[in-house]
């Protein structure tokens, strides 16, 4: 950590210049908006799910309470504080009830450190619409992430019941794996921002957002932030045709209700953090970018920016939620190990070898093509290797399939001879009985 | 740190609220059968895990998760300067991330990485 | 099974009281030799979890008990248990005369409640020796509401297969369009499930004006829907990666466990009754056996897909076939009075006919008052006409002893037989794959345990 830490402040002489001068009520005024933010956007998003969901299906979704049915979320919850709290007898009970609080405080606090815009004034003091920032700002939310599963793996393991235990465990695994694609995605844009401060890294995206050069990165990280949040078509950990409700089956009443607050607070998390890393923040797009010479990305315009972001990122969820059936738990895990770790890995070695040579004051073409020739041809000779393996295999199949079926088997009915396009029938000799008897 | 100190309080304290409210509003009726842990309508049957023993292959995963943390922890602060190691640093890298490599493919051949 | 019921009740409130000792009633279900099964793991020294899947599981269609050992997340030994949906359906038919007992057996494959019916009128009329009698029209309107029937069927197996493995949106579609095969269900019979519209002799009334049009209008459309649902599944990377080689079952495996239906024509035998076995016309009607070679889950996907085109034809040349003519044998001694009405309730009454024989004819009251309450006598001898129900084979092995009740009606119901196969589709896989694999046979616990 001390390599760590001292890379971090040798890049960046003072990642929180700006931060740390709030007096005690802005802090406070900060911290008690994102977390009304949080909830808010919960209840919203438990809402929007289902009526967007529900177009997609064509039904309306939930439309009674309220408006539009928009305080839907808000009436769950009271639905389900009236409920009573059924604790099983046989659960390891303090665990059991630290669980729930421990999958919900770490998704709160990650949401400390995303700028959600620039300076602004606020009562006579200038301040980040932050609520601060660290030297190791990504690596807060990381960490923030990894301790969110111990309240869904103690869930499980409390529970002390087969389909809790398996989600906790599906849960646990799913997270780690994802965790190291998602961790490898974010190194490319720590090689373009030379920081792990979340300030800076929006800063350095005035021209240009990472999620252009580092293609590759950002849609790695879309598929691990998926995986990360236990989403569709990842929610394995809680697959309800498999594992009933998975880590949470055994919750009920609000303790419940916090294992799903969590969820949508993480899921928030994530798209803020991919909005942060990858499409420049808090700051405007394009073409809007342009206009009055930047005049939209002072102010409180970047709020709009920013959760205009977001909200696209959200609405994704839902639509893959709508869209996409689950996968297997061994096709899972091979996606993440053996297809997004791997290429992550070389990926980040290329955006190295780029930015070297382009440090080094080679043009840009110069430096595509010192990186991008040795790709291309390990790329095409890896292509021959495939093609010839697949087509062998391909020979060893059609072999496997033309051979005669097996003789004497079981017997198969003579069928009567209409043009149906079945194979032929074997064993001719056998056959009748079991028609005769059909005829009574 | 304060800040996210106070944030910390904030959602620790509604959690907690959340979960002692929870249990207090709720009716409360006794019944044996509530007690019971969920197994799809059926008497809980007896379970090796109790007896605290789980499959091997999720320890697998936690250790190739450890190996592949700690291949993260040096590509952070690699990447954070890397501007100022130039081609010393590149080299270095190339050489880790192959050495990594190796267990990987090592790995992925012996069968570590299949889940069936 | 033994049913261990302990009963603790108490004055007050039904689900339990505020201590120990006021706690209600409390039930508990164990189940005999499986108890054993499960204790028979050694809960110490294995690394297996035994899990009970179901009787009470969002995916297995009811109340199926899949008892699964699980090592990790493979399954090593899948039983299953079945029995939790027992309504004694075949008992009671020997209660009840032999009309009434349509309305018994048509509440067992709740899915397809008219190939119910069809099987068990098609045995009764063997016995009765009046098949040649069955009007023209008769057998038309049967295959009519037959194949839109297994429309129907294969379209809750398609949606709660689909959101089984997770997909949510092809559900609501497939419920969409079953919900416009029930409500023309609901012109022709009166309800939307349960008919008991097919008769022994011919069917309880005639289509009312307008459910031919209805009929018309929607094969379009249904046409399109099917499109639909291709689009949303077969191509679908996620869908493929977990039906495919998933559930693998050959059509030697499939004879061996007495396999039939889409399981078997997936596994590339062209076995269907409707071609080898025809009744009522079916092999005067321009159709083809769906078949596929990979007998994966996928294959069985594609072959439910694909039947469902090939009914939609089958609907359109019955459709066309429809000549005016009588909907019940002439036979008096058989056909209920004629011009039933049926009533709001779905029953069939006609003030009329009753006024009119009441008023005029004491030998008419008499025989109408004999044939209701008493019903017909059905010569001795036993009768098994099978159909291709959407599940597969499914018939009715009715016996009669002369009597005007069943002596005994068993219903070979293709989900009982086809469950049989349930292990060797899923061990060896994952518990995804149970999933996938017993979806893939689409049992209907009705049917199942009768």
């Amino acid at each position: 950590m001390h390599l760590l830490a001292a890379a971090a402040t040798a890049s960046n002489e003072n990642p929180s210049g700006v931060f740390g001068n709030d007096p005690w009520w802005l802090t406070l005024a900060k911290c008690a908006v994102v977390f009304i933010f949080l909830v808010l956007t919960t209840l919203l998003m438990i809402w929007a799910e289902r009526r967007v969901i529900g177009r997609m299906q064509a039904r309306p979704g939930p439309n009674r309470v309220g408006p539009f049915g928009v305080v839907q979320g808000l009436a769950d919850g009271i639905k389900l504080a009236l409920k009573e709290d059924l604790v099983p007898a046989i659960v390891d009970k303090p665990l059991y009830i630290l669980a729930p609080v421990v999958a919900a405080i770490p998704a709160f606090l990650s949401f400390a450190v995303i700028p959600v815009g620039p300076v602004v004034s606020i009562g006579g003091h200038r301040t980040p619409l932050q609520i601060t920032d660290l030297p190791v700002a990504v690596l807060f939310i990381l960490a923030m992430a990894s301790v969110g599963v111990y309240g869904i793996v103690l869930a499980g393991w409390s529970s002390q019941s087969p389909y809790p235990l398996l989600g906790a465990l599906r849960s646990a695994a799913q997270v780690i794996s994802y965790e190291v694609a998602m961790g490898l995605a974010l190194a490319g844009v720590f090689l373009y921002s030379g920081s792990l401060s979340t300030s800076q890294i929006v800063g350095q995206q005035a021209k240009l957002w990472y999620a252009l050069p580092l293609i590759p990165s950002f849609i790695i990280y879309l598929i691990a932030m998926v995986g990360e949040t236990n989403r569709a078509p990842f929610d394995l950990p809680e697959a309800e045709s498999e594992l009933v409700a998975g880590f949470h089956t055994e919750y009920a009443s609000l303790k419940f209700a916090m294992f799903f607050l969590a969820e949508y607070v993480n899921v928030t998390t994530v798209s803020a953090l991919a909005t942060t890393l990858f499409l420049g923040g808090w700051r405007a797009p394009w073409p809007l970018s342009l206009i009055g010479h930047g005049q939209l990305n002072q102010g409180w315009w970047p709020v709009l920016w920013w959760s205009g972001k977001v909200f696209v990122l959200l609405f994704c969820f839902i639509w893959i939620r709508g869209t996409l059936p689950r996968l297997r738990y061994d096709q899972f895990m091979r996606l993440g190990w053996k297809v997004l770790i791997p290429f992550s890995l070389v990926w980040i070695l290329v955006v190295a070898a780029f930015r070297e040579l382009t440090n080094e004051h080679k043009t840009r073409i110069e430096s595509l093509a010192y990186v991008g020739i040795p790709i291309v041809v390990v790329v095409l000779i890896w292509s021959f290797v495939a093609e010839a393996r697949a087509n062998r295999l391909a020979r060893e199949v059609e072999a496997e399939a033309s051979l005669p079926p097996r003789d004497g088997g079981y017997p198969i009915p003579i069928l009567s001879g209409h043009a149906g396009g079945g194979r032929a029938p074997v064993a001719v000799a056998a056959a009748t009985d079991s028609t005769e008897v059909l005829d009574g | 740190m304060i800040p996210i100190l106070i944030l910390s309080i904030f959602s620790g304290g509604f959690a907690i609220f959340s979960i002692v409210a929870g249990s207090l509003s709720g009716p409360k009726r006794f019944n044996r059968a509530k007690l019971e842990s969920y197994e799809c309508g059926i008497e809980p049957a007896p379970q090796a895990f109790r007896g605290h023993r789980l499959p091997v292959k999720y320890y697998l995963t936690a250790m190739l998760f450890i190996v592949f943390d700690i291949e993260i922890v040096f590509l952070y602060p690699w990447a954070v300067a890397f501007n100022k190691l130039g081609m010393f640093g590149l080299v270095e890298m190339i050489l880790f991330i192959a050495t990594v490599f190796v267990v990987y493919a090592y790995v992925w051949r012996r069968g570590g990485l299949e889940w069936d | 099974m033994t049913d261990t019921y302990e009963s603790t009740y108490v004055e007050g409130d039904p689900y339990g009281g505020a201590s120990p000792e006021d706690e209600g009633r409390v039930f508990t279900v164990g189940g005999g030799d499986w108890e054993d099964l499960v204790e028979s793991v050694d809960p110490l020294e294995s690394e297996r979890i035994v899990v009970n899947m179901g009787p009470q599981h969002p995916s297995t269609h009811g109340v199926l008990r899949l008892v699964l050992e699980l090592e990790g997340e493979s399954v090593m030994q899948t039983r299953v248990v079945i029995g939790y949906l027992h309504t004694g359906i075949e008992k009671n038919m020997e209660f009840r005369n032999w009309t009434q007992a349509v309305t018994f057996i048509t509440r067992c494959d709740y899915l397809s409640p008219l190939y119910n019916e069809a099987t068990y009128c098609l045995g009764v009329e063997r016995l009765l020796g009046i098949e040649d009698q069955i009007p023209e029209r008769v057998n038309v309107l049967r295959v009519l509401v037959l194949e839109l029937q297994r429309i129907s069927s294969h379209l809750v197996w398609l949606g709660t297969g689909g959101m089984e493995l997770g997909a949510l949106t092809p559900m609501l579609f497939s419920f969409r369009e079953r919900e416009r095969i029930l409500k023309i269900f609901e012109m022709i019979t009166g309800l939307r499930m349960n008919h008991a519209y097919i008769r022994p002799g011919g069917v309880a009334q005639d289509i009312p004006p307008g459910a031919v049009d209805a009929i018309r209008e929607f094969i379009p459309e249904m046409y399109r829907r099917v499109d639909e649902y291709e689009d949303l599944l077969s191509a679908n990377p996620i869908w493929i990666a977990r039906t495919q080689g998933v559930g693998y079952l050959d059509t030697e495996s499939c004879m061996q466990l007495g396999v039939t239906g889409p399981l078997l024509r997936a596994s590339g035998l062209a076995w269907d009754l409707r071609k080898e076995m025809p009744v009522m016309g079916y092999d005067t009607y321009d159709f083809d056996v769906v078949t596929e070679t990979d007998a994966d889950c996928y294959a069985r996907y594609k072959v439910r897909i694909n039947e469902m085109r090939e009914s939609l034809r089958i609907v359109e040349q019955a459709l066309d076939r429809l000549r005016p003519g009588p909907v019940m044998v002439a036979d008096k001694k058989i056909a209920w009075p004629a011009q039933l009405a049926l009533g709001s309730d779905g029953l069939g009454n006609s003030l009329d006919h009753i006024r009119t024989i009441m008023g005029t004819s004491m030998e008419a009251l008499i025989h109408h008052f004999k044939l209701v309450t008493e019903g017909f006598r059905v010569p001795a001898g036993q009768a098994y006409v099978p159909l291709e129900g959407p599940r597969g084979e499914l018939g009715a092995h009715v016996v009669s002893d002369g009597g005007t009740r069943p002596y005994r009606v068993h219903l070979r119901d293709p989900g009982f037989v086809n469950l049989q196969a349930t292990p060797a589709l899923t061990e060896g896989g994952m518990i995804s794959d149970v999933v996938a694999s017993v979806a893939s046979i689409d049992p209907v616990m009705g049917g199942v345990d009768r």
